[in-house]
């Protein structure tokens, strides 16, 4: 193996054990309870989707505004301070930058 | 060969649909054989907004950070740059994360892409086959000489997303219906597990070394190997907390021995 770190069977089999206690504590079923839990919630919707995505653009779109060649021209479209966006900071003040601080 | 009719038609009528600044196809014309640039119009218009509201839909937190004015500026642009190669509307806008990172107007929310790769996974997830997951049981039954050699198989719902910044805790401030009041430090690197458990879409915060440590399982990597490459990353890597936390999420469906290789 041309990992720099290996891991002890013992170290291994130790962290197991620690994670099937911790999952035994969490959920005390048996295989054949959790299987059953896990059938019974399974009604899977078919033909779900998502809203919206098969509309048509029908009412409102049905303008002819998002076809003008004006639209947004020159690229000259500012940041709309529109969204939840301004309550995440990046320390610093650092707006404008892509790199982490 | 001759080209389908249909196939020419198509052929000619598309190409202005996401220009306008291109002619009206010739072929389009009214009952006199005038130009029929107004109907044009309406039908360009649809296509447009059809796939904005596409991209709005798959991507609701990243509308919500924006507000939904930049935003279908944002799109509108993608949308022009990148017309659907599928009918399956689901599957479009898999390139908006990466035009959001080169996206001039929205620099200054470096973390915005990332929280898009974190709502498409989503969708990923949500469209995912179903599989039965790997029960802890599975595990107990493992002779602990055997445990270093394992190789897991993810469920097809399973996936991870890296991030420098506090993608995760964007994302779930922004996705739900709940107003987001506390000022969040976006400069703490995070990384989501999505998984689908049962019907529903779960994302989760990685602790740390869980991504390499996940990503390695991904790329077929034994138990051992996989831990090794998560400690090197991560020294306080906790393998305990990483299987327990994996097994809880559902994200893995079967596993075999590897010891063959």
């Amino acid at each position: 193996m041309s990992a720099k770190t290996t891991i002890s069977s013992l170290v291994l089999a130790g962290a197991v054990s620690t994670a099937l206690a911790t999952l035994a504590s969490a959920a005390p079923l048996t295989k054949a309870e959790a299987d059953a839990a896990i059938a019974a919630k399974k009604e899977k919707c078919f033909g779900v989707a998502l809203k919206g995505q098969n509309d048509c653009a029908a009412g409102p779109g049905t303008t002819c505004q998002g076809t003008s060649t004006a639209d947004f021209q020159g690229n000259a479209w500012k940041f709309v301070q529109g969204g939840t966006c301004a309550s995440i900071e990046l320390p610093g003040g650092k707006k404008g930058s892509l790199k982490p601080v | 060969m001759q080209p389908e009719p249909h196939a020419s038609y198509a052929a000619a009528f598309a190409p202005a649909l996401l220009d306008p600044v291109r002619e009206v196809p010739s072929i389009v014309t009214g009952p006199c054989g005038k130009p029929a640039v107004t109907c044009y119009n309406v039908y360009r218009n649809n296509v447009t907004v059809s796939l904005i509201d596409a991209l709005a839909s798959i991507y609701p937190a990243v509308q919500r950070l924006t507000g939904a004015e930049f935003f279908r500026a944002m799109a509108r642009f993608h949308v022009r740059e990148t017309p659907p190669n599928s009918p399956l509307l689901f599957d479009y806008g898999r390139d908006f994360p990466a035009f959001i990172e080169r996206y001039e107007h929205a620099q200054s929310l470096p973390w915005l892409a990332d929280v898009a790769r974190i709502e498409r996974a989503w969708l990923d997830a949500y469209h995912a086959a179903d599989s039965a997951l790997l029960l802890p049981s599975a595990l107990a039954t493992i002779a602990p000489d055997r445990l270093a050699g394992l190789v897991f198989t993810l469920h097809p719902a399973t996936r991870v997303v890296r991030s420098s910044y506090a993608a995760v805790t964007i994302f779930a401030a922004n996705r739900g219906t709940e107003s987001a009041d506390d000022s969040i430090d976006a400069s703490l690197p995070e990384d989501a597990l999505i998984t689908r458990p049962d019907v529903d879409v779960v994302v989760q915060l990685l602790p740390p070394g869980g991504a390499v440590f996940l990503t390695c399982l991904m790329s077929g990597c034994m138990l051992a190997e996989a831990a090794a490459a998560a400690l090197e990353e991560a020294p306080d890597f906790d393998l305990a907390t990483n299987i327990a936390g994996l097994f809880e999420a559902g994200a893995f469906a079967s596993l075999t021995s590897g010891d063959a290789r």
